[in-house]
């Protein structure tokens, strides 16, 4: 099977890759190339660092072949920042917009005595039923590093607690965004990413 | 909830894992991928690889080592060593380290810090700092002092300060390696790793001295660390990363379990 990893320069793709050719899958880079994403059976959206990032998506022409695409309903997967980006926006970069796929805005961690980022294995709690997320049990730990999350929302599928509940995972018909890095998160990881190459248009 | 992390650091030489006191008397211990793989498997959260050869020729060497190491790990892999410049850092995540770890030359150079985490993200940037406690100074703790060169040269930098710093220039994370406590298997220096950790608002990983599960449970609670580096434990004393989190989650601590 072959999946579309778009790079938009945010971040190291090496981790990504590694890991879904590791499951079998023939993953191609599309860096601005629309054919890619056109003709793309799966798309995973990678990205670590800032909102402001995925500017690039739209200079590039990117974000209305991926608009085009999700109504194909070609499998979608945003990762981290990936996942943000599928909500309407992120007080990180007020005046980038998001895809507006997921309802609301993505915000900073609330001030507390913890710290902020939120970096390290946290556990996963289950709500509705997802594709992305099948085999998983309640309580599963999986790898995270942020300070921006979305809200929980109706499509929300899993939460995570760490200052205050917020969506670890999303899904909307063949859209997913997870919070954390499945390529870092040992089996629970790999199981996840496996489940979503196996999802069927 | 967020848990504890317990880390396995591998010390590499000319591409193979040694175990040595200050680098001498090296003891060949195994290939890199293999031990790797091992303690991800037996319940460590992530893998750090120090690369103690720090020759030009060794670079190559140590590429190779990493490609072969982060083929079939899963989880968070830092390695450190000798990268002294953006490009050496480029090479070590392009061959699959997830983070990479900068000591001197960050004290160096800064900038080198955020040039870094401009590419690949401050989550990716971890600031290596060894201190040392200054019994002449009023406060011997909140004035310990940074050495580099293998804790042999100092820099007349305070250890709280410099991470500090180091926070603010865009670093993710601070391994913080107390050179009183190293290599006694007494106890992690928690009086320091507090003072930096509340310092700072990044994680902060703790190195140097364990000995017994119980200091590992010291370091966290009173030594405020979000994570611990195991090397010597996995040598001496407890023989894996899951035994390890086993008895520190009966002594109420938060892992990752089962793992």
């Amino acid at each position: 099977m072959r999946v579309t990893v778009i790079d938009y320069k945010a971040g190291n793709l090496t981790s990504v890759l590694k890991t879904l050719r590791h499951l079998g899958a023939e993953a191609v880079v599309s860096d601005g190339n629309l054919a890619l994403i056109e003709s793309a059976e799966r798309i995973v959206l990678p990205g670590v660092g800032h909102f402001a990032a995925t500017q690039r998506l739209d200079s590039a022409g990117l974000t209305s072949a991926i608009r085009a695409a999700i109504a194909r309903g070609v499998p979608f997967l945003g990762v981290c920042v990936g996942m943000q980006w599928l909500y309407s926006g992120s007080t990180e970069a007020p005046g980038q917009p998001g895809l507006g796929h997921f309802d609301g805005q993505c915000t900073r961690f609330s001030e507390s005595t913890e710290k902020i980022p939120h970096v390290g294995w946290n556990s996963l709690a289950l709500r509705n039923g997802s594709r992305l997320l099948a085999g998983v049990e309640p309580g599963e730990f999986v790898y995270f590093t942020h300070s921006y999350k979305g809200p929980v929302t109706t499509d929300t599928t899993a939460t995570t607690h760490y200052i205050e509940p917020f969506a670890a995972a999303v899904e909307r018909g063949n859209v997913m965004g997870v919070q954390f890095h499945p390529e870092k998160s040992g089996d629970t990881g790999l199981k996840i990413l496996r489940n979503f190459l196996e999802i069927s248009c | 909830m967020l848990t504890k992390r317990i880390i396995a650091c591998l010390d590499v030489h000319a591409g193979r894992v040694v175990k040595g006191v200050q680098f001498v008397d090296l003891v060949d211990a195994g290939d890199p991928a293999t031990q790797a793989a091992r303690h991800a498997r037996e319940g460590a959260d992530e893998i750090v690889l120090l690369d103690i050869t720090a020759t030009h020729e060794g670079r190559q060497t140590l590429l190779d080592t990493v490609r072969r190491t982060a083929r079939e790990l899963f989880v968070p892999f830092t390695v450190g060593g000798g990268i002294r410049t953006a490009r050496d850092a480029e090479q070590v995540f392009e061959a699959g380290a997830d983070k990479i770890s900068v000591n001197s030359a960050a004290l160096a150079d800064p900038m080198l810090i955020s040039a870094i985490g401009r590419s690949f993200g401050a989550q990716a940037v971890v600031v290596a700092i060894d201190a040392r406690r200054d019994p002449a100074a009023a406060d011997p703790v909140r004035d310990a002092e940074v050495f580099v060169q293998g804790g042999r040269k100092p820099t007349g930098r305070r250890a709280v300060e410099w991470a500090h710093e180091a926070e603010q220039r865009g670093a993710g994370e601070i391994l913080l390696t107390s050179m009183d406590a190293d290599g006694t298997r007494a106890g992690f220096d928690c009086e320091l790793t507090a003072a930096v950790s509340e310092a700072v608002s990044i994680p902060v990983i703790a190195s140097g001295g364990a000995g017994t599960v119980g200091h590992f449970a010291d370091v966290f609670a009173r030594g405020k660390a979000d994570a611990a580096l195991a090397a010597s434990i996995f040598h001496f004393g407890v023989s894996s990363a899951r035994l390890l989190k086993e008895e520190l989650a009966a002594a109420g601590v938060p892992v990752r379990l089962p793992c």
